[in-house]
């Protein structure tokens, strides 16, 4: 990609690059904005930006990332994913080849989503003034679920399920930017979680709470919805499942998967005696869902605890990820 | 006392006593001395300690004083008592009686001390074997002089129907002795009898009782040596109780309580049979008999019956002896040592009550031994060690906590200042007024259970002592869960640095210490102000002006793994090479490969996450740097519990036969902007690992490593020319170095502060912070 100036050079980007490959009517009709029918009922609205390095990864990329986020976070308010806008930032240099591969595997995962790319943006940045690609998208989702999911509706007893097993995202991101060479290749989870959470409320289940695991891993999510909901978490140790190679990439750095990014990954929070039936539409149908699991339960009001009980039967309490994760043992 | 009035006349005056003066017998004390010197009156409890109605002559009255003073019993303790309020007519001049008055519940904060719980007394312990006593083997024999104190109070003043004795009436011998000031059991607030008193019995884990009374003991005996494994209600807590000779036995008890190398402490009938097993230096039997009764360190024979198993690798045995007369009818007819071990999975705290033991003891005990005087809290079996510069606690809780202590001179606190301590081997502290109590040994608060004792303790010292804090002291570490709840709190706060917090610790033991230290302070972890984790600091606390500063350091080091190379010492040891620039060589790198045992293949990686700097936290830690050494030296490659490699140092060191020399050092002043000195380990580092390789002794090597860190510090302390020299954080704990660095110290003409009453690791970090909140000195300056 040479300079952008002017804006001829993004305009020839979105004419050859982008409009074929998004093709929809409303991105055809190369509107200032995009016009869509309305809907009968709520809408959810969502948006996210991405700066993944490196922008490509195993298991995905930038572009397949951008849209499974967004459409992860509509997917978590019950909502279909149906229409999205991406916004691309893009340094002078990024190679046209790759960009188009990006955007390729774009609309490869807007398709499988269902989801359709209806308007977008792009400038170019010099070069050093960016960081070769940035992506944004926000995206406009149907909800299906009859009332709203969130953590103010969790109780005491409600069971929390893991959709899969943790920690494959950020331990391939890590893995890959440092040149860690591990035994196996260790693959993102990127997925779109849709089809998943549809079952789920297609099988009228009192959903309480949903939470995709993405930043800070299975442990900021529980914390996050732990403080919101006021409610102690107990979750089993033995019963949240890791990839061996993640394990293993995860000792020797020294870090602990609960608190690893995923990006395809949810848990659910529900009565607890809709777990088994819920398990087993997670198993069906959730990305890694064989992994899925019931991995505890919601106690009591509180602060807003979360205790993780260990193999040996010690109830150990969870850290809220501060940033630092400094030693303590003097 | 007025001295107006002449010689024969009588007159009455008040006397107000404060300290520790609440059950431990003070009342019957001056009842008898008032007796003595036929003063009337009376003297009661109250909300601040003890206060006396005498009237008398005034020369008589001063024989009274005098008494009281000088006669003291045993665990009583005068922090402060005045004279006041002559002739105020309030005795009844027609009534020659001295009676003790109930106390009253005034509205003024309790500042009183409660006392710790103490050891069997030895005459009660004659009463227990005696056949015609009414007592004869009564499992809950006590008197003024022993038994539960802190574990037993709900509130104070410290009367039986504000304990957990408040359930059981007293027949009317108890009653008797219970009223009788001329009788040791005069106010004795836990004071029982076969008729009246607590029982016990013998159950399974299905709560079925298996037998009763002098049954259980017989029974839980006969268990004991078909190797059961059985749980055993003590003062504060309940052991884990197993046949200390008998491998297979210990082998059960670390698979059911996960606990893989951690020492046991061992329980001896009595002092012979404990010599049969280990030598025992005449202070450490003083400290094994004293009331606190404590498990001591003592060296282990080489014919002792008592399985490795109990402490592999560990030339020492942690001893104690029968503290109730439970243990004391136990003991006696088992007549073999017995493991006795908290009872708890892994670092949680001890079980204390009955319902909650058999639950969570179920998988770990074949029984439990208990009876029905309920624990208000648990307390932990306190720890020490002697070496040759004295006593080393390594654990402050049973039979010293809550002891009070005194504030510095010129230090007092208003209001009620809480201090929350460390991470781990976490105690509170609450000051008020003169003096700082330091609560019992609370534990890992990565656990709920311990974070639920911490809260506890915090509730009940706050009740006890002068309500709710006003002001709160923790930790600079954002992460340590004390830190937390301390932010949680919504009062001001005070973050004290760690190391600081430890210089002032061992302060606060020393009446405040001259105005100027340089504090040395080794340990493993502790959150610098750089946001690095220190841990081989030298500082100056100067009161002067107000400021403490870091004068010297040890050459920074990156952990691979942060928290994992703790536990794995082998990456210690490359973080060490990789700093030092050490890792291209050849000999090292195969060594450090050796030092990683079954993660040596990791080692490309884990210098690839090095030069990434990928959670590779940097450290300046002594205790980090005992576990590289410990690896290189093929003597630990793990920590499977704190200090598990700094420990294996030491025992190497002690089995050395020449006498050490030090390994050459450096101490660096040129490249550090801020004027602190970086002692370079580097030197003695290769040195270590060439003679190791070159098939030199790793004991003489491991003594020579403590003679190089010894004389480190003498080399800094005199490029530093502080008179005075404070030693604390735990690596001294370890007692080759204490006292090398000591000895070494003192030689060279510099006053030597060590820790006595208040252990040198983070069980006294919550006293430290105390006193360094107080002073105003809380930060470190570069
Ligand atoms: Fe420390
Ligand atoms: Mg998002
Ligand atoms: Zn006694
Ligand atoms: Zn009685």
């Amino acid at each position: 990609i040479g300079h952008g100036g002017g804006g001829r050079l993004s305009q020839q980007l979105i004419d050859t690059l982008f409009i074929p490959a998004f093709s929809n009517p409303a991105l055809k009709a190369a509107h200032d904005g995009a016009v869509i029918a309305s809907p009968s009922g709520s809408l959810a609205f969502s948006t996210d930006s991405h700066v993944v390095r490196p922008i490509e990864f195993p298991g995905g990329n930038i572009g397949s990332l951008a849209i499974h986020g967004t459409a992860n976070d509509l997917a978590m308010c019950g909502a279909k994913p149906r229409w999205m806008s991406a916004g691309f930032i893009l340094e002078e240099g990024l190679p046209i080849a790759q960009l188009r591969e990006i955007v390729a595997s774009m609309r490869h995962a807007a398709d499988e989503v269902g989801i359709q790319i209806v308007t977008g943006d792009t400038k170019v940045v010099e070069r050093g003034k960016g960081d070769s690609i940035y992506i944004n998208t926000a995206g406009i989702g149907e909800m299906q679920a009859s009332k709203p999911i969130g953590p103010a509706t969790v109780r005491e007893g409600d069971a929390i399920l893991l959709s899969g097993d943790i920690g494959r995202h950020g331990m391939a991101i890590m893995a890959h930017r440092e040149g860690l060479e591990f035994e196996t290749t260790i693959e993102s989870d990127s997925a779109h979680l849709w089809p998943a959470v549809e079952a789920l409320i297609e099988a009228q289940l009192d959903l309480h709470c949903l939470r995709d695991l993405t930043r800070g891993g299975l442990a900021a999510a529980m914390h996050e919805i732990s403080t919101a909901s006021g409610h102690e978490f107990l979750l089993d140790e033995a019963s949240i499942s890791v990839d061996e190679a993640v394990l293993g990439a995860c000792e020797l750095l020294g870090l602990d998967a609960l608190h690893v990014a995923n990006e395809g990954r949810f848990a659910v929070i529900l009565p607890g005696a809709e777990a088994e039936k819920a398990l087993a539409i997670l198993k069906a149908h959730a990305p890694g869902g064989n992994s899925a699991s019931i991995i505890g339960t919601v106690g009591p009001n509180d602060r807003g605890t979360v205790l993780l009980k260990s193999l040996i039967g010690v109830e150990r309490i969870l850290d809220r990820p501060s940033g630092e994760q400094l030693p303590r043992i003097c | 006392m007025d001295t107006k009035l002449p010689g024969k006349e009588f007159h009455e005056v008040l006397i107000y006593i404060r300290g520790t003066v609440q059950g431990v017998g003070f009342r019957p004390f001056i009842a008898r001395l008032a007796d003595r010197y036929s003063i009337s009156g009376w003297v009661r409890n109250d909300g601040r300690g003890v206060t006396i109605g005498a009237r008398q002559t005034k020369e008589n009255i001063r024989l009274f004083t005098d008494a009281l003073l000088t006669e003291l019993p045993g665990p009583a303790r005068i922090d402060d008592w005045r004279v006041e309020n002559p002739d105020t007519g309030s005795i009844d001049p027609t009534n020659a009686e001295f009676k003790i008055l109930e106390s009253p519940l005034s509205g003024e904060s309790p500042i009183v001390p409660v006392t710790p719980d103490l050891a069997i007394c030895p005459d009660c312990r004659s009463e227990l074997m005696d056949p015609d006593n009414r007592r004869y083997h009564y499992p809950f024999i006590n008197c003024t002089n022993c038994g539960p104190r802190y574990s037993i109070v709900e509130s104070l003043p410290y009367d039986r129907e504000r304990t957990t004795m408040s359930a059981f009436t007293m027949c009317p011998s108890c009653m008797e002795e219970y009223s009788n000031p001329l009788d040791r059991r005069f106010h004795a607030q836990p004071n029982a009898c076969p008729d009246c008193g607590p029982q016990l019995s013998l159950v399974g884990m299905d709560g079925g009782l298996l037998a009763g009374q002098e049954g259980a003991v017989d029974q839980a005996c006969d268990a004991l040596r078909l190797k059961a494994i059985v749980a055993v209600k003590g003062l504060g807590g309940f052991h884990l109780f197993a046949d200390a000779s008998c491998a297979e036995t210990i082998q059960l008890l670390r698979r059911r309580k996960h606990r893989d190398q951690k020492p046991f402490a061992v329980m001896f009938p009595d002092i012979e049979s404990l010599r049969s097993h280990c030598h025992v230096t005449t202070a450490e039997e003083a400290l094994l008999n004293s009331p606190a009764a404590p498990i001591v360190l003592v060296r282990q024979r080489t014919d002792s019956k008592v399985a490795v198993e109990v402490a592999p690798g560990n030339p020492w045995i942690g001893a104690i002896l029968p503290y109730t007369p439970l243990h004391i009818l136990l003991m006696s007819k088992f007549a073999g040592p017995l493991v006795a071990t908290s009872a708890n999975l892994s670092e949680e705290p001890l079980c204390s009550d009955n319902a909650e033991a058999i639950k969570r003891l179920a998988g770990i005990a074949d029984m439990v031994l208990q009876h029905d005087r309920p624990i208000a809290r648990a307390v932990d079996d306190s720890v020490l060690r002697i070496s040759s510069h004295g006593s080393i606690v390594l654990r402050r809780s049973r039979g010293y906590a809550p002891t009070p202590l005194r504030l510095p001179e010129n230090i007092g606190c208003t209001g009620a200042q809480l201090s929350v301590g460390a991470h781990l081997k976490n105690t509170i502290a609450i000051a008020m007024e003169k003096q700082v109590v330091v609560s019992p040994h609370i534990g890992d608060l990565s656990n709920n259970k311990s974070v639920k004792a911490f809260e506890r303790t915090i509730d009940l010292l706050s009740r006890l002592y002068g309500g709710t804090a006003d002001k709160v002291v923790c930790d600079l570490h954002p992460d340590y869960m004390s830190t937390q709840f301390a932010e949680s709190l919504g009062i001001p706060i005070v973050r004290v640095q760690h190391h600081l917090a430890h210089i002032f610790s061992c302060l606060l033991e020393h009446g405040g210490g001259p105005e100027k230290v340089l504090g040395v302070v080794w340990d493993g972890t502790g959150y610098g102000e750089d946001k690095t984790i220190w841990g081989g600091e030298f500082i100056i606390v100067d009161k002067g002006n107000g400021t403490a500063r870091r004068v010297a350091h040890l050459k920074p080091f990156p952990l691979p793994g942060g928290e994992a190379a703790v536990r794995q010492t082998g990456r210690s040891a490359v973080g060490l090479l990789y700093a030092a620039n050490f890792l291209g060589d050849h000999p090292m790198r195969e060594l450090v490969s050796r030092a990683l045992g079954e993660e040596a293949s990791n080692l490309p990686l884990l210098v690839k996450a090095l030069e990434k700097n990928l959670n590779a936290p940097v450290t300046t830690s002594a205790g980090r740097l005992f576990d590289a050494a410990a690896a290189l030296l093929g003597l630990s490659d793990r920590n499977t519990f704190e200090g598990q490699a700094g420990m294996a140092m030491e025992f190497a060191a002690a089995k050395s036969t020449s006498s050490p020399s030090p390994l050459p050092w450096r101490v660096d002043d040129s490249h550090h902007q801020a004027g602190a000195l970086e002692v370079d380990w580097a030197p003695m580092i290769l040195n270590l690992c060439t003679q190791f390789v070159s098939g030199n002794d790793p004991n003489q090597l491991a003594m020579d490593f403590h003679k190089t860190l010894a004389s480190m510090i003498l080399d800094v302390a005199q490029r530093i020319g502080v008179e005075s020299v404070v030693l604390s954080g735990g690596c001294f704990q370890n007692a080759i170095l204490s006292d090398f660095t000591t000895d070494l110290l003192k030689d060279s003409n510099f006053k030597v502060l060590l820790h006595h009453q208040l252990s040198p690791n983070d069980n006294s970090i919550s006293a430290g912070q105390a006193l360094a909140a107080l002073t105003d000195i809380t930060r470190v300056k570069s």
